[in-house]
Order: structure tokens, then C-alpha cells, then sequence
């Protein structure tokens, strides 16, 4: 068609028919009827169609070895050249199907979220600006192009987390999130042009070439490959930059379920899944115990919140971790498939609990209630028989991210636990990472039980606020459904029908490619300790689950234990759990204020002493000369010589005036002078 | 020594002092006095010229005529001063000037 | 011998010339002028103007010397002998005729003049008269008419008002 290829003809349609839909929005969309949401929704589900084929065609060819490549070159200049182009793999199908999923059910479930917003066509463009850039982070082939979509993604959260800028917590947390990810973006972009500098091209498969050709190696590689990690750090919201992802909440359910769920948090992921082989060991150490430490510790925090949404914010952070943690020790196929299942289930979730807080925003405004907080779960109560629907979607989903078997969340969670026990097996002195990815998966089933029982279970909290809940339409239940079935187990494991097994399409078909670095062990030394620990791993993480599940029905099901009792109990623990172990205290303490003071400092050295005294002071000096030169002029020059001049000549005038004196022999002596003069004049 | 020339200067040097005595001089009497001297000159010339070239005597009748029309002249001349002294009650040349600012 | 008298009479010319127009007293400049009158007669007599001498010193001298006197007395005050008074711009007038003098002497110097050499004439007298009936007739009438004129002019000059 366009192309030569159909492969990329289908890329550039899936690439830049969003951005088209976004273009148009934004542009015309407030006058188009309907404020122009069937563009977007039109264009999503194309996008949604042409995946869908493409992945058909990928289970239809059955190659493990699929890889598209196509560049075409932006910047020549002889010695310096980017070139930029797609590269599609199996990878690249399976996420753009997620992408394309995700972003469509977004859209429907808008339809009804946002109804009636201030500025409805605004945010179906953005949304369309979102999966352009996330799509071409996908489809990249080159840290360039990537930056640059990464970017874009960045913005685009920033628009979106801002949508109802007039709330000033609302733009802070966008402001915050954008922030956060450029701290981020700065190791990104220290790590890309290392391996510039290095190899001497952006490109995927250059720089693999490069490294095994040992181009860059030893410290400059860690350094590099860390340095890349860190805009996952940023991007995927993981410790010490994970502050922004609990706050970018603010923004509208749908939003938070896109993008801060399935998709642009796990771009970071999906980074360091595309660059798994230039990762050097001890590179990789570092990102095993940044994604550990980030899915124990986020879950901790996870445990006593009491917005609804926080509490999904901190689960989707402990997740990530949990993802980063697989690709540190090698196993980033799992990580992959974590991702995918986690789009489903973790999209799910938020749904859910947008249409819970939409129900209970229809019933707070009818009774004119504008103090109550509609996402504080202390607030609800007993939700299940008003939202069946629902209700069920909701906990299939949460059976799913609990790791419970016949539920998909269980394979992936399964393959990662074996990944760190097989890593943990080869090297125990990294005990650790087992003990984070067990610890983690037992908090995880704790606090997404209490969500469950506080919200559907239990006596009601607010009788006048529940006679107003009622399910939601079918717009919003419709994706709830479809994403709750994908979560079962059997679209994961064909063909086989194995629900216990680690194999599948998705395991045959997305095949690890080998480290490029020496030191990493091969693809294949990895499958084989994951395999060999995959039926360990499997018993551990139904009991761990099983002891979490337990707890947290005797909790906040059975009344057996009481919650207020155990964290007065543990009160100091509890408080650093509620308030997210201060963290965000102790940046603006130790980070912004003294950067915000020397500012001010700087600012005042510049407008108050320098601008006031020396550029003022310019300006006097010029006065000053400007007078003198003016004096100079006026009175030396114009008085005394050009008046000068004047006078001489009237003085001048006055002594030839006395030549006429009137006097007959005075005219004579002069006519005879004349006389003289001309016989002079003769004679010579 | 009778040469031409010495006649000549006798009347240049003549001349040059009438001229003289006319432009110097402030008493109107003395400005004709000036003038006589130069005419005499004149008359110097003429009968000089007369005698070397081969006794022309048109160059005497010239004489002649000049000495009548110096008298005339001298006689006008006063009654003018004359009179100029009854108005002004003076012949300063300088101070009958009414042009004279 | 000759030449000594001319020289001698050519001195008393110049000196009296002289003393006409540098004296400061008037009385002093007329007689000088007396003395001038004379000189220059006799000048005419070594230019064998024998008629010519006569007549200026009848005319000159008698007539117009006279009527100088008479305006120098009438035209001061009588009480006043020393009639003086001063000249002005004496030396630039000097300069300039000085250098008046010496062009004209350049002139006289470098000039050749046409010369025919004569022998002193029998009578003169007879020779002017002829000419002035015969040759001359013009201006001899012209000049009779100008004497009339200046007599009726100066007589009219002279007139008190009625």
C-alpha cells in the first residue's frame, strides 16, 4: 500500500491514526457534534483492529523468530547520522495489542465517566496524543526515537493528571509527575549517549553488535546500563522516584487505568525487556534490588491506606517492582508476561473503582454532600448487592493479582518467584530477592482483600449516601467484563490446558534472546534454573497468598481480628505506613527548600545587586558622558567656534566699516592707491 | 641741460605734489592750491613736448588754453568756498560734509 | 651757467612746491605758491615760451595767486593771524605718491620718446596768434564763452540773498 511492506504499512496506520484523531480534536473537536469522542473512539478501534490482525497473523505463522526491521534516515551529515525506523518482534505485536486493548476500553469507559466534563473533546485528544507516543515507544528501534516517544508520553501524563487543572492539588501532581520523570530522563540520557559515544549508533541492534564486539564493557557498561535504567526508575515509578505515581491519582479514573496501570508505567519495563542484553551483571544486580525493594516496600504502604484508588496506586507500584525485579535477575520473559497479564487485571481494578467513586459522586451530589471524600472506603459499605457486576469483575481481578490459581495473575507471579529462586539458588548470597518477591506477594493478597471487604462487604457506613448507589451503565460495565475474563488462565496457556504449567503461546512464541555482555548467563541457563524451580516456587506462592488471603478475611470479613486494635498496636509503624514513610516530607526538607532557598539567593544577588548597581550603573556612566558630551558640544563647539566664526567675521565687518569714511580725500588716496597697484601689476 | 626728460620730471614731481597737497590737506583753500601746482604741471608737459618736437607750437596755444581755463576755474572755485564758509562758517573739507554720517 | 640757473630755478619750483603743501600756516602756502608761479615762468623761458612766461605770470600770479589770497582772508577769521591748521593721513598720502612718483618716473625713463630737434624760433607771439585766429578759431571762441560763464557764475555764487 503505502510501503512496500504490509508489516509497516500496519505500523504507520497504528502509529499515526491516534495522533490524527488527536490533531483534529483538539483543533475542531468542541465544535464537531458530540464534541468529537467518536473521532477518537473511531480511530482507537481501528488501531485495536489492525493489531488484532497482526497478532492473529503472528499465532497463524507460528515464528518464534519473527523480527521486522525498517529504518529510514533523518539526520546524514557524512560522520554523523540518525537513523530512525520501526522494529517490529513478537514483543512488539503483544504490546501493541495491550496498548491498543487498553486504550480502547479507556475510551468506552469514558464515554459514560466523562460525561458531560468542562472540556470533554480535550481530553479524548489527549488521550489520542497518549497512544501515539506510547505506541512509538513500542514500535522504536532506536534510543533516539524512544527518547523522544518517552518524552512525549511524559507530557501527555502531565496534560492528563492535569485535566481538572483548576484544582490546585490536581496540576501540583502533574507538575510533580512530569518533574519526577525528567530526574529520570537525565540518567536516561547520560546512559544513551555513553553508548554513543561508544559504539557510535543509536540503534537496537548496533548497540548489541557493538557490545559483544566489546566496544564499551567493563564499569562504562554498568554505568551506561544504569543510566538507562533510570528512566524505568522514573517512568515505572519505582524507589526513590515513585513519588509521583500516588499523587497522579488526581487525574480522572480512566486516566489512572490507561496509563498509570497498564501502559505508560510499564513502558519502563517494557525499556529494560528491549534492552535486556546490554545489561551487565552487576547492572543488573542493581535493578533486581531497586524492582525488590520497591514491590516489599510499596506494599507496606499499600496495607493502611484508605482512598480507594491510593491503595491501587501503591498495589500498581508494588508491581512494577515486581516486573523490574524479574528482568534484574534474567527472567524477562516473565517480566513480560507480568506486564501483560497486569495490564488486564490492574486496568480491571481501576474501572472497577471508577465505577464504584462514579456511583458514589452521583449519590453525594444528589444530597448536595460536597464534604465527603467519595474515594475514602471508611465511606462505603456493603456496595455488593447495589453493584453486582461490578462487584464480581472486582474480585475476579483480585483473585487474579493475588496469584490464586486458574487466574492468569498466578502464572506470571509464578514465573517471576521462580526466576528469583532459581537466581537466589545459583547465587545465595542474594537470599534477599526471594524473601522481597514472597513478602510482597503475601502483603499484595492481604491489602487487595481489605479493598474488596471494606468497599463490598460489611455493614454500611453511610445508609443516606448507599440509597443512592446503583450499577453503572453499560458503557463502564462492558470493559470491567471483557477485562475480567482475559484474567482467567486459559488465554495464557494455549495450546495447552495446563492451568499449573510454564508453557504456553506466550512462552513458545516471545522467546529470551541471549545477554550480549559476558558474565550474564545464557537464555537458556536461565530457563533451566527457572525450571527447575518452577514447582518450589508455584507451592510457595499458594501459601503465601493463601496466609495473606487468610489474614485479611479474618480482618475485615469475619471481625475476628480487629484492625484498630492491631495498629495501635503497632501505632509507630502504622503511622509511617499512612503517611508513605514521609518520604515526600523529607524531599521537600532536604531536596526542594534548600534548592528553592538558593535560588532566592541567586535571584536576589541578580535583580537586587548586580541589575540594581552595575547594569544601572552602565546606564549613569552613559548619562554622565552623554551631559558631557552634550556640554562639549554646545559649548565648546557651537559657542566658541562655529559663534566663533561669526564673530570674526563681524569683527571683521566692523573694521572694514571704517573704510567708508566719507571723506572725498580718503576715496582719492585710495583710488590713487589703485593707480599704483595697476601699474605694478602692468609692469610685471 | 635741456633734455626732455628732465623737463618731465620737473612736472612729475610737480604733479605728485599738487597730488599730494590735494589729498592731505583739510583747508578747502589749500585742496586749489593743490590743484593749480598740478595744472602748472600740465602745462610743463605741454610746452616741453612742444619744444623737442621741433617747436610745434600747437603745444603753446594748448598752454594757453589751459592757463584760461585755470583762472576761470580758480575763480569759480572760490566763490563756491566762499560761500561754503557764509553757511558752515567753516572750509574744514572734512566737517561740510552733510552726507558724511 | 645755463645749466646752473636751470637747476637753480628748477630748485626754487620744487622747494616752493613743497612749502605750499606742507606749511601748516596758509599765508605761508600761498606765497610759497607765488614763488612756484614764478619758477614754473621761468622754466618756460628755458623752453623758449617766452610768450607763454608773460602770461602766467599775468595770469597766474596777478590773477589767480590774488584771488587766492583774497579767499584765504575771506574765509577765516581775521582776528586770528596764524591761520594754521593741520593735514591729515600724511603718510600714507606719501607713500602713495611717492609711488605714484617713481611709476611715472619709470615711465618717463623707459618710454623713447620722439624727438625732432629744433632751433629757437624767431617770434612766437605772432605764430600763437595765427594760430589761434586761423587754426584754433573754435576753441579760442569756446573758451571765451567759458570765461563768460565763470564770470556770471561766480558772481552769482558770490551774491547775498535778497
Amino acid at each position: 500500500m503505502i510501503t512496500g511492506n504490509i508489516v509497516t504499512d500496519f505500523c504507520l496506520l497504528i502509529l499515526f491514526l491516534p495522533v490524527v484523531a488527536f490533531a483534529i480534536n483538539i483543533f475542531i473537536g468542541k465544535r464537531l457534534p458530540r464534541q468529537g469522542d467518536w473521532v477518537s473512539v473511531g480511530a482507537i478501534l481501528i488501531t485495536l483492529v489492525l493489531s488484532l490482525s497482526m497478532l492473529m497473523n503472528m499465532f497463524m505463522n507460528w515464528d518464534p523468530n519473527f523480527s521486522h526491521e525498517v529504518q529510514f534516515s533523518w539526520i546524514d551529515l557524512g560522520a554523523f547520522k540518525i537513523e530512525l525506523g520501526f522494529w517490529v518482534d513478537n514483543i512488539t505485536i503483544v504490546m501493541l495489542v495491550v496498548v491498543a486493548l487498553i486504550s480502547s476500553t479507556t475510551h468506552i469507559f469514558s464515554l459514560e465517566y466523562m460525561k458531560g466534563d468542562i472540556r470533554y473533546s480535550r481530553y479524548y485528544a489527549y488521550l489520542g496524543l497518549f497512544t501515539f507516543s506510547m505506541n512509538g515507544i513500542v514500535l522504536a528501534n532506536n534510543l533516539i526515537s524512544m527518547y523522544i516517544f518517552w518524552e512525549l508520553v511524559g507530557v501527555s501524563s502531565y496534560l492528563l493528571i492535569g485535566h481538572w487543572f483548576e484544582k490546585h492539588s490536581a496540576a501540583n501532581a502533574a507538575k510533580k509527575a512530569f518533574l519526577t520523570n525528567r530526574v529520570g530522563d537525565i540518567g536516561f540520557f547520560i546512559g544513551i549517549m555513553l553508548m554513543f559515544t561508544a559504539i557510535g549508533s543509536f540503534n537496537f541492534q548496533d548497540l548489541f553488535s557493538g557490545i559483544s564486539q566489546g566496544m564499551i564493557s567493563g564499569q562504562l557498561l554498568t554505568l551506561a546500563g544504569v543510566g538507562i535504567f533510570m528512566g524505568a526508575v522514573g517512568k515505572s515509578s519505582q524507589f526513590p522516584l515513585h513519588i509521583w505515581l500516588p499523587d497522579a491519582m488526581e487525574g480522572p479514573t480512566p486516566v489512572s487505568a490507561l496509563m498509570h496501570a497498564a501502559t505508560m508505567v510499564a513502558a519502563g519495563v517494557y525499556l529494560t525487556v528491549r534492552l535486556f542484553p546490554l545489561f551487565s551483571p552487576e547492572a543488573l544486580l542493581i535493578i533486581a534490588y531497586v524492582g525488590g525493594f520497591t514491590a516489599l516496600f510499596a506494599a507496606t504502604i499499600a496495607v493502611t491506606q484508605n482512598d480507594i484508588k491510593k491503595v491501587l496506586a501503591y498495589s500498581t507500584v508494588s508491581q512494577l517492582g515486581y516486573m523490574i525485579l524479574a528482568v534484574g535477575v534474567g527472567n524477562y520473559i516473565a517480566a513480560f508476561f507480568h506486564l501483560l497479564t497486569h495490564a488486564m487485571f490492574k486496568a480491571c481494578l481501576f474501572y472497577g473503582s471508577g465505577s464504584v467513586i462514579h456511583a458514589m459522586h452521583h449519590s453525594l451530589h444528589e444530597l448536595n454532600d460536597h464534604d465527603t471524600d467519595p474515594q475514602d472506603m471508611r465511606n462505603m459499605g456493603g456496595f455488593k448487592s447495589k453493584m453486582p457486576i461490578t462487584y464480581w469483575t472486582m474480585v475476579i481481578a483480585t483473585l487474579t493479582i493475588s496469584g490464586v490459581p486458574f487466574f492468569s495473575g498466578f502464572l506470571s507471579k509464578d514465573a517471576i518467584l521462580a526466576g528469583t529462586l532459581a537466581f537466589a539458588q545459583h547465587y545465595p548470597q542474594h537470599f534477599l530477592l526471594p524473601l522481597f518477591g514472597f513478602g510482597a506477594a503475601a502483603i499484595t493478597a492481604f491489602y487487595m482483600f481489605r479493598l474488596i471487604f471494606m468497599t463490598f462487604h460489611g455493614e454500611v457506613k453511610m445508609p443516606k449516601v448507599f440509597k443512592g448507589i446503583h450499577e453503572s451503565p453499560r458503557a463502564m460495565t462492558f470493559p470491567l467484563i471483557l477485562l475480567s475474563s482475559l484474567s482467567f488462565f486459559i488465554f495464557y496457556t494455549l495450546p495447552y490446558l495446563n492451568p499449573f504449567s510454564d508453557h504456553g503461546w506466550f512462552t513458545e512464541l516471545i522467546q529470551a534472546s541471549d545477554s550480549v555482555v559476558k558474565g550474564n548467563p545464557t537464555a537458556g541457563e536461565i530457563y533451566e534454573g527457572i525450571h527447575h524451580a518452577h514447582y518450589p516456587a508455584m507451592a510457595l506462592s499458594i501459601l503465601v497468598a493463601g496466609f495473606g488471603i487468610g489474614m485479611s478475611t479474618l480482618m475485615y470479613m469475619k471481625k475476628k481480628l480487629s484492625a484498630d486494635i492491631w495498629s495501635e498496636k503497632m501505632g509507630f509503624l502504622y503511622k509511617l505506613s499512612l503517611n508513605k514513610y514521609f518520604i515526600d516530607e523529607n524531599y521537600n526538607r532536604f531536596l526542594y527548600q534548600p534548592v528553592l532557598k538558593l535560588s532566592r539567593a541567586i535571584a536576589f544577588v541578580d535583580w537586587d545587586l548586580y541589575d540594581k548597581y552595575f547594569i544601572n550603573g552602565f546606564g549613569r556612566v552613559t548619562k554622565w558622558l552623554a551631559f558631557l558630551t552634550g556640554r562639549l558640544d554646545y559649548e565648546g563647539l557651537d559657542q566658541k567656534l562655529v559663534d566663533g566664526v561669526g564673530r570674526t567675521t563681524q569683527g571683521f565687518g566692523n573694521q572694514l566699516k571704517n573704510v567708508q569714511t566719507g571723506r572725498l580725500q580718503n576715496y582719492m588716496l585710495f583710488a590713487l592707491a589703485g593707480v599704483i597697484v595697476i601699474l605694478v601689476m602692468q609692469t610685471i | 641741460m635741456d633734455s626732455l626728460t628732465n623737463y618731465l620730471f620737473v612736472s612729475a614731481a610737480l604733479f605728485c605734489l599738487g597730488l599730494y597737497g590735494v589729498i592731505t590737506r583739510r583747508n578747502g583753500v589749500a585742496v586749489l592750491m593743490g590743484v593749480e601746482l598740478i595744472l602748472n604741471s600740465a602745462n610743463i608737459n605741454f610746452l616741453a613736448f612742444a619744444r623737442f618736437s621741433g617747436m610745434n607750437m600747437a603745444g603753446h596755444v594748448y598752454a594757453l588754453f589751459v592757463i584760461v581755463l585755470a583762472a576761470a576755474e580758480a575763480a569759480v572755485a572760490l566763490a563756491i568756498i566762499i560761500n561754503i564758509f557764509n553757511n558752515f562758517k567753516t572750509i574744514n573739507v572734512d566737517d561740510v560734509s552733510q552726507l558724511r554720517q | 651757467m645755463v645749466d646752473l640757473v636751470f637747476w637753480i630755478v628748477v630748485g626754487v619750483t620744487i622747494g616752493s612746491a613743497v612749502m605750499v603743501v606742507q606749511s601748516k600756516q596758509l599765508l605761508y602756502s600761498a606765497i610759497a605758491l607765488l614763488f612756484t608761479f614764478v619758477g614754473v615762468a621761468g622754466l618756460y623761458i628755458f623752453l623758449w615760451a617766452d610768450f607763454i612766461a608773460a602770461v602766467q605770470v599775468v595770469v597766474y600770479v596777478g590773477g589767480i595767486l590774488v584771488l587766492i589770497v583774497f579767499g584765504i582772508m575771506l574765509t577765516n577769521k581775521i582776528t586770528s593771524v596764524n591761520i594754521s591748521h593741520t593735514s591729515v593721513q600724511r603718510g600714507i598720502g606719501a607713500t602713495v605718491v611717492l609711488g605714484i612718483l617713481a611709476g611715472i618716473g619709470f615711465m618717463i625713463i623707459n618710454t623713447p620718446w620722439y624727438q625732432v630737434a629744433a632751433t629757437e624760433p624767431a617770434q612766437t607771439t605772432e605764430t600763437i596768434g595765427r594760430l589761434l585766429m586761423m587754426d584754433y578759431l573754435l576753441p579760442f571762441e569756446v573758451a571765451s564763452l567759458l570765461l563768460l560763464g565763470a564770470l556770471i557764475g561766480a558772481t552769482t555764487l558770490s551774491r547775498k540773498e535778497d
